[in-house]
């Protein structure tokens, strides 16, 4: 690797009118019968919700395909406002701000192929964006959560709620902080 | 682990330039800011105390990423200048340069987002009270995605500085947000672009949280004047180079 790397800055708290767009968080095709939804809170490291962080997902298809789709940020024709995506394609890129009370939500469909899906967290206070995991069950056989003790593996697993509702919270510091990852 | 407290409210400018130094002399080397990083005070209780988990693994999810095409952009979104009904205020400025990978390959067709304050140092976010006047003909954000050889191209005006309450009497330098992505979602980018020989950069620990020189000037983009078109804007380059792995380092065997 010869290039130096571009720095990484914070995303600051004025995003907001930039990356959110409408539906990124509709990943699944409106009303596919596989649909789950993915959703928790952030936590800073005094235990409050973070009102101004981003969540990103990414994931493969249902059957397997890594390579996405376009269409997550549709246009109107006429005004050039994006709408988001057509709720047919499925581009398995998601995008959510967090809400006053530092909760977010994504519904999608299962990942072909592996039981986790990538995420990305932005926000103000954080220079440099985090990674980490939301597994959908507990995977006995994965390198990543073998490797963790207990308790830290416990952050990566999601929690079942209701019907193929999946709990994942992001705690970005302090007690139960969730693993996150640097991929070399 | 006890609470600690993150530093007070109040400081002078010369207190937090102390820290920065403090900062700056602890650093491991570089290229990317340290997550822990007392000056900028907004970090304190954002940034985890667990070291990362390192992982290098040719199956993981994250060596492939989100794809953009037609149906994401419109020719339009890249003219900031040209979204509302009359002009913005400012000065026009064109800001153009190339996306490419650790191995200096082009990143091709992928989506480049940037917003921005206005002219004035306004942004146009209900929660920014700075009292500078808003300005109905520019909202201050574009997309467009990369050519073949990884290039792209905004027109807009450049940005105004403005005070936040870091400390007191801070001011950020101008600067451009910037949010990229290449083919893997480990090479996802969010930063900020500054421009020349502002005389805000060393007093702005934002900047300053990246600790390397060298570095921090990779964030300032060079004034072109092949880049100025006559009588209408004037022109910028700023090439971006995105780190972390991809399934294509990994495809050709490249130590990682």
């Amino acid at each position: 690797m010869s290039y130096a790397p571009t720095p990484s800055q914070t995303v600051g708290p004025f995003y907001g009118y930039a990356l959110p767009f409408p539906r990124g968080g509709e990943v699944a095709p409106a009303g596919h019968p596989d649909t789950i939804t993915l959703h928790g809170y952030v936590y800073d490291g005094a235990g409050n919700p973070v009102p101004d962080a981003l969540v990103e997902t990414w994931q493969p298809a249902p059957d397997g395909s890594r390579a996405g789709a376009p269409g997550s940020l549709r246009h109107d024709p006429v005004t050039g406002e994006v709408i988001g995506r057509d709720g047919v394609a499925f581009t398995g890129f998601g995008r959510v701000p967090t809400d006053a009370d530092g909760h977010w939500a994504v519904r999608t469909l299962p990942p072909g192929g592996v039981s986790y899906i990538a995420v990305a967290v932005f926000a103000r206070g954080l220079l440099h964006h985090l990674y980490t995991r939301a597994y959908l069950v507990d995977e006995p056989g994965d390198a990543l959560l073998g490797a963790l003790d207990p308790a830290r593996r416990a952050t990566l697993v999601t929690r079942p709620e209701a019907d193929r509702t999946y709990r994942f919270d992001i705690r970005l510091q302090g007690e139960g902080e969730t693993v996150f990852l640097e991929f070399k | 682990m006890p609470l600690t407290e993150p530093l007070p409210d109040g400081l002078s400018q010369q207190e937090i330039d102390t820290e920065v130094a403090k900062a700056q002399a602890s650093a491991a080397p570089s290229d990317h800011p340290p997550r822990d990083y007392p000056p900028y005070r907004s970090s304190h209780f954002r940034f985890p105390r667990q070291p990362l988990i390192p992982l290098s693994d040719p199956e993981a999810v994250e060596l492939s990423g989100p794809a953009f095409g037609v149906t994401d952009v419109t020719a339009l979104d890249r003219d900031l200048t040209r979204q509302h009904i009359g002009e913005p205020l400012g000065e026009r400025i064109t800001v153009s340069g190339r996306v490419l990978d650790r191995e200096g390959r082009p990143v091709r067709g992928q989506l480049v987002e940037l917003w921005q304050a206005n002219a004035s140092g306004r942004y146009a976010h209900q929660l920014d009270q700075h009292p500078a006047p808003l300005d109905p003909n520019f909202t201050g954000f574009g997309r467009c995605l990369t050519d073949d050889e990884g290039g792209y191209s905004f027109t807009t005006i450049k940005p105004g500085a403005y005070p936040w309450r870091n400390h007191v009497n801070a001011w950020r330098p101008a600067h451009i947000h910037f949010s990229l992505f290449g083919t893997a979602f480990t090479q996802r980018l969010v930063t900020q672009m500054y421009f020349p020989g502002d005389p805000l950069f060393a007093y702005d620990p934002v900047l300053r949280s990246v600790t390397d020189e060298s570095a921090r000037q990779r964030l300032v983009c060079a004034y072109d004047h092949d880049l100025s078109a006559p009588e209408w804007s004037l022109g910028y380059r700023w090439d971006i180079v995105l780190d972390g792995p991809s399934a294509t380092l990994f495809e050709e065997g490249d130590q990682l």
